[in-house]
């Protein structure tokens, strides 16, 4: 193993930065998916090098599950997204403000 | 890691790290939402690249078959159906723009320091990676109710994004 467990957990620190940044500052509904997918892969890479250099399947297993999920909640998202554009013909979430209630 | 002379794994590390972290800004920053999409995948794409490096090759495999291979399919496609100037207009405020380049520089900082403080440094590891044969057998084996409870939770998540994307006024346009 050439490269060090640090250096997969730094590069998963960068991920997560950039999806935070993205959820904070973007107000287009699909932007904030793409950011959600980023910190859920941040995520995911921690798990598999985590599990690499602690030997044990159940950490490739869990990250397994983790992106079996991510495709159901991906779909569900972009279902939401869809109807939400239908009834406010925008994907800016300032728009979808009757949803406060 | 050796020190001195560059090797073929760190260059390839470096090139890895570059691909995923640039598309990941670029799927963020760019313009036109189509572009961004595709600069999603390369950052999914790269992540299944890390997958590889960390000798976990099924994981990687499941990534490119359902990130870069659906997900990514299922995200243009909707993209397609926005209106193209909503495709091409850039919704942020840039008042919250310096908080949000703040606030990402406090996390990536903040946890930065505290794992370059902890003990993460120092591991390494010689053993062997684990065989994804394991990984099959622990799946039909130990986590099989799991795997059962993963395929009601996708079909049903499936048809409730259907029920919910239906048109529900496409029979009275027809009549």
């Amino acid at each position: 193993m050439s490269n060090e467990l640090i250096e997969f957990v730094l590069v998963s620190i960068a991920l997560l930065g950039i999806g935070i940044y993205g959820l904070a500052v973007k107000r287009n509904a699909i932007r904030m998916l793409f950011a959600v997918e980023i910190i859920v892969n941040a995520a995911n890479l921690n798990l598999v090098a985590f599990a690499r250099f602690m030997p044990h399947s159940g950490g490739q297993t869990l990250a397994l599950f983790s992106i079996a999920i991510a495709a159901a909640e991906v779909a569900v998202g972009l279902a939401l997204i869809i109807v939400a554009y239908r009834m406010y013909k925008n994907v800016d979430i300032a728009d979808f403000r009757s949803l406060k209630g | 890691m050796t020190n001195g002379a560059p090797d073929m794994a760190d260059a390839l590390f470096l090139a890895i790290s570059v691909l995923t972290i640039g598309s990941a800004i670029a799927a963020l920053e760019m313009r036109s939402l189509v572009y961004g999409s595709i600069a999603l995948m390369g950052t999914l794409g790269g992540v299944a690249g890390f997958y590889v490096m960390l000798d976990s090759p099924f994981v990687a495999m499941f990534q490119l078959a359902v990130y870069v291979g659906s997900i990514a399919v299922l995200i243009l496609f909707t993209v397609m159906l926005v209106k193209r100037e909503l495709i091409f207009k850039k919704i942020e405020d840039p008042k919250r723009k310096f908080a949000g380049i703040g606030l990402m520089l406090i996390t990536i900082l903040a946890l930065g320091a505290i794992i370059l403080d902890s003990g993460v440094k120092t591991i390494t590891t010689d053993s062997d990676p684990v065989d994804f044969r394991e990984i099959g057998g622990d799946f039909l084996t130990y986590y099989w109710p799991a795997l059962i409870l993963m395929a009601f939770i996708l079909a049903g998540s499936v048809m409730g994004a259907l029920v919910l994307a239906r048109r529900e006024d496409t029979i009275e346009n027809e009549q």
